[in-house]
């Protein structure tokens, strides 16, 4: 499937909510969605669009606000889909993808400790990499060392 | 003839002599020493000095002689199996490092024995200090009752076999011991095993010797030899009491492939975790002494013993000996590691019928009436 | 029996770098596993922010020391997509030569770990010997033996020696007639087969579910390799096959790794033969601005790397999908019932490179 018609696929279903879609590549396809819809959002991409796989989450740290990229694989149709989310800085919260994906809680866990994104809904949120009374997120840009 | 215990009785006797005549020369002047005199050169004496001799002897072949040399076979049997040369060092003060390296035994051995005796905290003290002691003694204590020859026997028991065996026996109670005293979570989980695993490979390793016992009417190991060399070696009829004799002796000594006890990759070393030291190196080596010993007793139960042309019966005693040593270890570096279960598994639904058959083939040998 | 927690690491002969495997078992069954990481945690990616694109290369070398090349090609990859530029032929093939011999040196390393992790102590020092051979020529190539530090934004570093070509396919040579006696060591040994084949079954749903990726979801049956789900460089001119077994178990995990070593034999033998002459290096704008992400079939797994860049000499975010990280995710599911005995298999048939996973 080509990344044109994933997002058509898209847009018809979430209309105006899905916004700035761009293509980077032949198969890719780059969108942004509202904080709030992204478990529908995610739930439609795995049981219509067959995406199997959630490769990555990251968590960049913008001067304005934080933003969620999530790179989603679908190993039938052999396109990928780089979901961008943004989320306020005095509220980072979003909704974990764990219920979708089983492997979603590891790369949660990781974008948690790194970028102190709360995820909601996460079975078990807690330091991975860093001991567990740490008290800063070394990721932010604020954190100088 | 000349047996180990005339030679060993000559050799008392001449030295006590000595001692007796310089009493005797003293005692002109003080009158108790003649008396100790007469006391040394008395048969009983002389008795114990000779047995005492004896168990010299064959404590110094048994845990020196023996024990470097198939240290040093194994050592560099494996290192060519890895396709790498082995133990090269001939001594510490040369400047060329290439030999044959046979000595390097006796350096780790000697590193060993620096090493402070290091106790953990909550380890029950006397269990933890007493289990290397015992299996130490006991896989030693084996070649009591083991010949090399018609006469190089330390006792020539009529139950020989039977002691043998309740003497290997004596090791799991240790390993439990040793395993369960140490307080560690690896050493109980070896400990357990090693238990079980011995225990349950005990029976079809006595099983495959009943065989020879029906075939040889006795069960004192020199009358078994004498029995092969009259008729064939037991080995020939009883092939796979043979088989199943050596998979359960490489399982008994706690060996690849079945070294679950002390599998490293997952309990470090098993049961021997927290030992350190010489009292590591007494549990390692009491390994290497039990091997030997299993594969003296292949010898003897079904290799004709010391049976051979030309050679004296001691000398062909020890190259078949150290021949089945080599399978055993050559089996040791080529194979990968079992399970537990898997190990239950082949101990009990395996071997246990094959030794039963072997009994079966045997019995109708002694039918038949070819023995 | 009661239950009781091992903590298996992380000084223990079972981890392969420093994690800690707290494994709960009942007698010898395992009831439960969590993998504790951190332990060798450096903040490669907080480094990145404040290095040169240039220098971040020798960075993502040392994210995994058993396959360093893999790790820096990626990062190279996505700064050339970042900057948009095009490679020359020559360094496209050169860089497909030495990933492929850096993926059968680092399975030959696994292989070596796996050996004894089954018990099988000799395959160690088989398995080093013919790495030897697979590291003089990355040396020969780059220079060094680990952390190559070889490919370059717009290529790679050197030109190979001309007398390359011959040696490797004589390196090459030797590895193929080595395959029947690793063959007769491990397929031919009932042992070894008892010991993986049926142990540790994951389940190609409970696999894709998980995000595994790499050997283990090829285990799995399913054929995902991203050399040609995703194709990058030249792999897609090349004749070779993705790698699937059937079976989810630990014997598939193995086979797929083996298999895909001598698959990289067909790899490299028909880059030597198609390499093209020409210049093996463009030069690379400074200030790239932009996101961009590529994803190369590591080792281990999928590799992604995603660059954030703001028009600055360093990038504003690099991020790094570890392969065996989330491959970690999918060891508890795995453990789970199996015996104490099997962990060193299952955890030997993940190969865990804990350098990538804590990053």
């Amino acid at each position: 499937m080509k990344g044109t018609e994933v997002a058509q696929a898209v847009k018809e279903k979430f209309k105006d909510l899905v916004s700035n879609v761009s293509f980077p590549r032949d198969r890719v396809v780059r969108l942004y969605v509202p904080r709030e819809s992204i478990l529908p959002f995610c739930k439609f991409l795995r049981d219509e669009l067959s995406c199997e796989h959630l490769s990555l989450v990251t968590a960049v740290d913008w001067p304005e606000n934080f933003e969620c990229v999530y790179h989603i694989t679908s190993y039938l149709e052999e396109y990928m889909v780089e979901l961008h989310v943004k989320i306020p800085k005095d509220d980072p919260k979003v909704d974990s993808l764990s219920p979708v994906w089983k492997g979603a809680d590891f790369a949660e866990w990781e974008a948690y400790d790194m970028m102190g994104i709360t995820f909601v809904g996460h079975p078990d949120l807690r330091r991975i990499l860093l001991p567990e009374d740490y008290l800063y997120y070394p990721l932010r840009k604020d954190f100088k060392g | 003839m000349i047996d180990l215990y005339g030679i060993s009785y000559g050799i008392g006797k001449w030295f006590m002599g000595i001692i007796a005549a310089i009493l005797d020369f003293f005692g002109q002047w003080i009158q108790p020493f003649q008396g100790l005199a007469d006391w040394l050169m008395r048969w009983e004496t002389l008795n114990v000095l000779a047995i005492t001799i004896q168990v010299v002897i064959v404590f110094l072949f048994v845990s020196i002689i023996n024990l470097f040399i198939i240290m040093w076979i194994e050592r560099k049997m494996y290192a060519r199996l890895h396709t790498r040369r082995g133990i090269m060092l001939p001594l510490p003060f040369r400047k060329v490092q290439k030999g044959t390296g046979f000595l390097q035994n006796l350096a780790d051995g000697m590193k060993l024995i620096q090493k402070e005796n290091i106790t953990p905290k909550n380890a029950d003290k006397w269990m933890y200090h007493i289990a290397p002691a015992i299996i130490a003694t006991t896989s030693i204590l084996v070649f009591v009752a083991i010949p090399l020859s018609e006469t190089f026997v330390v006792a020539n028991l009529e139950g020989g076999l039977i002691f043998v065996f309740a003497i290997l026996a004596i090791a799991p109670f240790a390993v439990l011991v040793g395993g369960w005293a140490s307080n560690n979570k690896f050493t109980l989980i070896g400990g357990m095993r090693g238990a079980a695993q011995m225990l349950s490979y005990e029976i079809p390793l006595i099983l495959a010797a009943v065989g020879v016992i029906l075939l040889a009417g006795s069960l004192n190991l020199v009358d078994i030899v004498i029995a092969q060399q009259q008729t064939i070696w037991f080995g020939i009829p009883l092939i796979l009491g043979l088989l199943v004799f050596l998979v359960a002796i490489v399982a008994e000594v706690e060996r690849l492939p079945f070294d679950i006890p002390e599998a490293e990759a997952e309990l470090v070393e098993g049961w021997a975790t927290e030992y350190g030291g010489m009292r590591f190196g007494l549990i390692f080596v009491a390994k290497w002494v039990r091997t030997y010993a299993g594969a003296a007793l292949i010898t003897i139960l079904f290799l004709g013993g010391w049976s051979g042309p030309i050679l004296p019966g001691e000398i062909w005693f020890i190259i078949k000996s150290y021949i089945v040593f080599i399978i055993i270890v050559w089996t040791t570096w080529s194979l990968p590691r079992t399970r537990m279960d898997q190990v239950l598994e082949i101990g009990w639904k395996r071997l246990l019928p094959a030794a039963l058959i072997s009994i079966a083939i045997a019995a109708a040998l002694k039918w038949v009436g070819w023995f | 029996m009661t239950d009781i927690w091992i903590n298996m690491g992380p000084q223990h002969p079972m981890t392969h770098g420093l994690f800690n495997l707290r494994v709960r078992v009942d007698g010898e069954i395992i009831v439960d596993a969590n993998p504790l990481l951190g332990y060798l945690h450096r903040g490669v990616e907080k480094l990145c922010e404040r290095r040169d694109y240039t220098q971040i290369i020798p960075l993502m070398d040392r994210l995994c020391y058993v396959s360093s090349l893999t790790w820096s090609h990626a990062y190279c990859l996505a700064a050339e997509e970042l900057m948009e530029i095009e490679i020359p032929e020559r360094a496209k093939y050169l860089r497909v030569i030495a990933l492929e011999l850096q993926r059968i040196a680092s399975h030959l390393m696994w292989l070596a770990a796996f050996g004894p992790d089954v018990g099988m102590f000799t395959a160690f020092l088989y398995a080093m010997r013919e790495r030897e051979y697979i590291l003089d020529m990355l040396q020969m190539m780059s220079g060094a033996r680990m952390n190559q530090n070889y490919p370059r934004i717009g290529g790679v570093r050197n030109d190979v020696p001309p007398e390359f070509t011959d040696k490797c396919l004589k390196v090459m040579d030797y590895f193929d007639g080595k395959r029947k006696q690793y063959e007769r060591l491990f397929d031919d040994s009932a042992i070894f087969l008892m010991r993986t084949q049926g142990v540790g079954y994951l389940s190609k749903e409970d696999a894709m579910d998980l995000g595994v990726t790499g050997q283990t979801l090829r285990g799995s049956n399913v054929p995902i390799d991203m050399r040609t789900h995703d194709p990058y460089e030249v792999y897609d001119q090349l004749d070779w096959e993705v790698q699937v077994e059937k079976d989810g178990d630990c014997y598939s995990r193995y086979k797929v790794r083996m298999n895909e070593m001598w698959e990289s034999t067909k790899i490299i033998r028909g880059a030597l033969k198609k390499m093209p002459k020409g210049p093996v290096r463009v030069k690379p704008p400074k200030r790239p601005k932009g996101e961009a992400f590529r994803r190369t079939e590591d080792a281990r797994g999928e590799a992604l790397i995603y660059i954030v860049g703001q028009g600055e000499t360093s990038p504003y975010r690099v991020k790094v999908r570890s392969p065996v990280f989330a491959n970690l995710r999918a060891a508890p599911v795995i453990l789970k019932g199996n015996t104490y005995a099997d962990l060193l298999a299952i955890m030997g048939s993940i190969d865990v490179c804990i350098g990538e996973t804590d990053k």
